[in-house]
């Protein structure tokens, strides 16, 4: 289906994503505020660009915003964002409305006051790299007997897939073993009915075959992924 | 910090209006936050100001909360950007719920969504076109009267 979409950001942005959007079929509409810009837009891009400030009611009219079916308000200053989706949204009627919430406590905020969908690449980024992260609790990774065998020590986190749930029923796919844990440092040889708590240490051993769905079974993370 | 009055009034931007408001409400016996983000903005305010001062940007949720617009009874919005107006109003109204939010808006065009978000807006526009064209229909009655 080929959508209508105004877009406000800044150039770089502007481009790329219209550029993304056009491939894919759309129809894009460019706001900016900068006469420069708007023409070197328009000389690159195969869509409308519009020279004007887009939280300008007049501006978002001669954009088409009335048979709009998105707006994408991603500048870097939130209260543009806002008054950008907010227009569009109650006086245009614009279906959807996205906003980048460059602080992100504002994206709780745009949620409330108008803007359907609203996202902070800043968050976006800490929790891409809180979950790089915590890859930590997959540690000393071992290849032995010539890398035909893994040895992994694995720690549950309290939100590990198979907290309170007995080995033999979290999944691990055959072939993998879990040879020892360790809780409050006490070592202890587990059997398939010793349920698996937060903080528990796994010490996992896999064939290459089955030690990416092993990790996953225990972690619900794909390694490397 | 407690109301004097009861009465907690948070402005937020401390130009020329909102200096002013800041130092009469102050004057008045209100307690007052003023909230701007440049920090040599408080300069303007009256000597007899006895109010708070807050450095940083409204739009950042983190600093109208630090100001206690949740407490307050109500928020004055008064910087140059409408846009910032706008926002910071509302999310005093509907996030940290204040129970009287004032926002300037110089672009009347801009105005008119507003109304049905429980914001109440100022616009110096406006109201100086109005007070003009008063002026004028008055000196224009007169110089009618004269010319009979």
């Amino acid at each position: 289906m080929s959508l209508r979409i105004l877009i406000v950001a800044e150039e770089r942005s502007a481009y790329f994503l219209t550029r993304r959007l056009v491939a894919a079929g759309h129809e894009v509409v460019v706001i900016h505020e900068t006469e420069t810009v708007c023409r070197s837009l328009a000389r690159r891009l195969k869509a409308t660009i519009i020279h004007g400030e887009a939280t300008d009611p007049r501006v978002l009219e001669d954009a088409g915003a009335g048979s709009a079916d998105a707006v994408m308000a991603l500048t870097p200053v939130d209260a543009r964002n806002l008054a950008i989706c907010q227009q569009a949204r109650l006086r245009f009627q614009v279906p959807r409305a996205l906003a980048v919430a460059n602080d992100p406590d504002n994206e709780e905020v745009f949620r409330k006051l108008g803007a359907e969908i609203a996202f902070s690449p800043t968050r976006v980024l800490a929790t891409l790299v809180e979950q790089r992260a915590s890859f930590a609790d997959i540690t000393n990774l071992i290849p032995v007997a010539d890398g035909r065998v893994h040895l992994t020590e694995v720690k549950l986190s309290p939100a590990a897939p198979v907290i309170g749930r007995q080995l033999k029923d979290a999944g691990l796919p055959t072939g993998a073993v879990v040879a020892y844990l360790l809780r409050d440092d006490q070592p202890l040889v587990p059997h398939g009915k010793t349920e698996l708590l937060a903080g528990d240490r796994l010490m996992l051993v896999t064939l290459p075959g089955n030690h990416a769905p092993a990790l996953e079974a225990l972690t619900a993370r794909t390694p490397g992924g | 910090m407690s109301s004097r009055n009861g009465h907690l009034v948070v402005v937020v931007g401390c130009g020329r209006l909102g200096a002013l408001l800041a130092s009469r409400l102050s004057l008045r016996g209100m307690e007052v936050v003023v909230i701007d983000h440049h920090e040599g903005a408080f300069e303007d305010l009256s000597p007899d100001f006895s109010g708070f001062r807050v450095a940083g940007d409204a739009t950042e949720l983190a600093v109208p909360r630090k100001a206690r617009v949740g407490d307050a009874s109500a928020v004055i919005v008064t910087t140059r950007d409408d846009n910032t107006n706008m926002m910071v109003a509302q999310v005093a109204k509907q996030v940290l719920g204040v129970r009287q939010a004032v926002a300037r808006v110089f672009d009347p065009a801009r105005e008119a969504i507003y109304h049905g978000l429980d914001i109440e807006t100022v616009c110096p526009t406006t109201l100086a076109a109005d007070v003009a064209l008063e002026r004028l229909s008055v000196s224009l009655a007169a110089t009618r009267e004269e010319t009979r």
